[in-house]
């Protein structure tokens, strides 16, 4: 039987995924663009599970609205990733030091 | 009139479709009429701050199936940021016309920008705060990247960008928590299923957690401040002057929605954690601003120390701790906006200006704008009668109210110390010769605005009753 707690786990698990791929990742920016991705299904993993639990459709409505945000979001990461591109001619996590946060 | 169900939303109403229309005629504008779009934009904006006043300072109207609020605080608030925006986008269009991206979308973005925030100031469910909150970040990323030729601005917004999705994919996760153990997402529900009991107060405890590391990225705060620096530095500066001001009322309202209505009274205490967020950000801002030699990441670092004592308010943990920080948000920006217009009047075309040696003998070559800076400095310091002195007092007074005498040491000693690198701006100006003879940038619109930015802050410290008593009001 699949309980609640098994669908919490696995989402848990998707989010740490998610966050590690970005720190650790020394790579590609493409790649930490597809981590925010899998963070925000994490998160929509999260409401269906709830949503079901509870028998209520809020998480559902919820899950819709994050979906259309993250498709926005993918499209304003993707423009600046073009535009860092043409700039620096590299996408290299590592070349990305000029500014020193 | 629109139906009495979306009322409370005209205001929201009016500036998108302001914005449609900036953005048709925008379009079809040949570049030499850029001077249009700003005019629209700025047309939009008042036509939005006269729906808000239309709805006014009294009462509390819920809409939208009770996810969307017009009170008090929301028109307090809505009024000023469009007041900002609009002091923004005159000091911007200084800027743009002497630069080589001189695109209406920078007000076009600007409005999108306000909109997001408008909506989050309304948000009475986590659902409109969270898309209010990511239609203001959508807008601010592109805006960073507004210089398509500059390696810099593209570096600066993609980190923008990433640490920007972490923070909303952590609040989000903390939403979804919060979603489980009271099966509700209206702030007001949420409140009283929390107050009722029977949630899991270990779930809880890792749902307010998220959502405080979220809304302590969205302000900047220390340990999750390192997009601040780098954005400040790397976007263009009329971008780094919106992005250092209006979307701190943003947050600040986010924070108490969240915060306040929705987990005020619950088991959960989320007031230590913003005090340790306080602390380490009036620590590591005000200590490392010393060090910087661009004036913008001194300015950056020493948002972060602001940040610290608006969060202070908040850990106060008292009504009186939010009324402060309220006071405390809204004349930081002030004073926020008039130094970046400062920087702005410095820079010449192809030359931003923005080292701290630029400010070199600046009381020679214009002595009214050297004026206008020591105000603003010496307000940042928080030294009477300025405005900052009385926002500093303020959050002092409530913490020690509320038995907190250590959170209010700490905000005393690090201020001492940040008092260093504004006094350092003070001596480049009065007491160093000038650099090079390069004239100010000139316009009268910039120079007006600028110089009734800087007597506000005066003004505000001669006499601040009249904004203190409006804070309380929008609260009560």
């Amino acid at each position: 039987m699949i309980t609640l707690g098994h669908y919490l786990t696995l989402s848990a698990l998707l989010f740490v995924i998610a966050i590690a791929g970005i720190f650790l990742n020394r790579k590609n920016v493409i790649l930490l663009l597809m981590c925010v991705e899998l963070l925000l299904l994490a998160v929509n993993f999260n409401f269906i599970a709830f949503s079901r639990y509870l028998d209520d459709p809020t998480g559902q409505v919820f899950v819709f609205f994050i979906l259309t945000v993250a498709a926005a979001e993918a499209a304003i990461g993707l423009a600046i990733l073009v535009v860092l591109f043409r700039a620096r001619r590299s996408i290299n996590v590592q070349e990305l030091d000029v500014l020193k946060g | 009139m629109l139906p009495t169900e979306f009322a409370p939303a005209f205001p929201e109403t009016v500036l998108g479709l302001g914005i449609c229309l900036v953005l048709l005629v925008d379009l079809y504008l040949p570049a030499r009429w850029r001077d249009v779009t700003y005019l629209l934009a700025l047309v939009t904006l008042a036509a939005t701050a006269m729906a808000v006043s239309d709805i006014g300072l009294s009462g509390t109207t819920l809409a939208l199936g009770g996810s969307f609020v017009a009170d008090p605080l929301a028109s307090f608030l809505k009024l000023f940021v469009l007041a900002a925006l609009a002091t923004v986008f005159v000091y911007s269009r200084a800027y743009l016309q002497d630069s080589t991206y001189n695109k209406g979308e920078y007000y076009l973005l600007g409005l999108f920008a306000a909109l997001g925030i408008l909506v989050m100031i309304s948000g009475a469910s986590l659902l409109t705060l969270y898309l209010g909150l990511e239609m203001q970040a959508l807008a601010l990323y592109a805006m960073v990247a507004f210089n398509r030729d500059s390696p810099v601005a593209a570096e600066a917004a993609m980190k923008y960008f990433v640490l920007g999705a972490i923070a909303s994919g952590c609040l989000l996760y903390g939403i979804s928590l919060l979603y489980g153990v009271t099966g509700t997402v209206q702030l007001a529900e949420i409140a009283q299923a929390l107050r009722a009991g029977g949630a899991d107060d270990a779930v809880t405890l890792v749902a307010v957690a998220f959502v405080v590391v979220g809304i302590a990225f969205k302000f900047g705060a220390v340990p999750f401040h390192m997009w601040v620096p780098d954005v400040y530095e790397g976007a263009p500066v009329s971008v780094t002057l919106l992005v250092g001001t209006v979307p701190k009322v943003g947050a600040f309202a986010l924070a108490l929605r969240v915060l306040v209505e929705g987990l005020g009274e619950t088991g959960v205490t989320w007031e230590p954690m913003l005090g340790v967020l306080a602390v380490l950000s009036l620590g590591i801002g005000n200590i490392v601003a010393i060090v910087q030699t661009n004036l913008r990441r001194m300015l950056a670092y020493s948002t972060i120390a602001h940040v610290g004592f608006i969060l202070l308010g908040f850990a106060a943990g008292s009504r009186e701790g939010i009324e402060a920080a309220l006071f405390y948000t809204i004349v930081y920006v002030i004073m926020a906006a008039g130094a970046f217009g400062i920087v702005i009047l410095l820079g010449r075309q192809g030359d931003d200006a923005d080292e701290l040696d630029d400010l070199r003998g600046l009381s020679q070559r214009s002595p009214w704008f050297a004026l206008v800076m020591l105000l603003l400095m010496v307000s940042m310091i928080g030294v009477p009668p300025l405005a900052g002195f009385y926002a500093k007092w303020w959050v002092l007074a409530a913490l020690l109210d509320a038995g907190q005498l250590w959170l209010a040491i700490a905000g005393v000693l690090f201020s001492v110390v940040g008092a260093f690198y504004y006094l350092r701006v003070v001596k480049l100006m009065y007491f160093d010769s000038p650099a090079g003879e390069a004239p100010l940038r000139q316009g009268a619109a910039l120079r007006l605005t600028l110089s009734v930015n800087g007597l506000l802050v005066l003004a505000l410290g001669v006499f601040p009753e009249g904004l203190i008593e409006l804070c309380a009001r929008a609260l009560g």
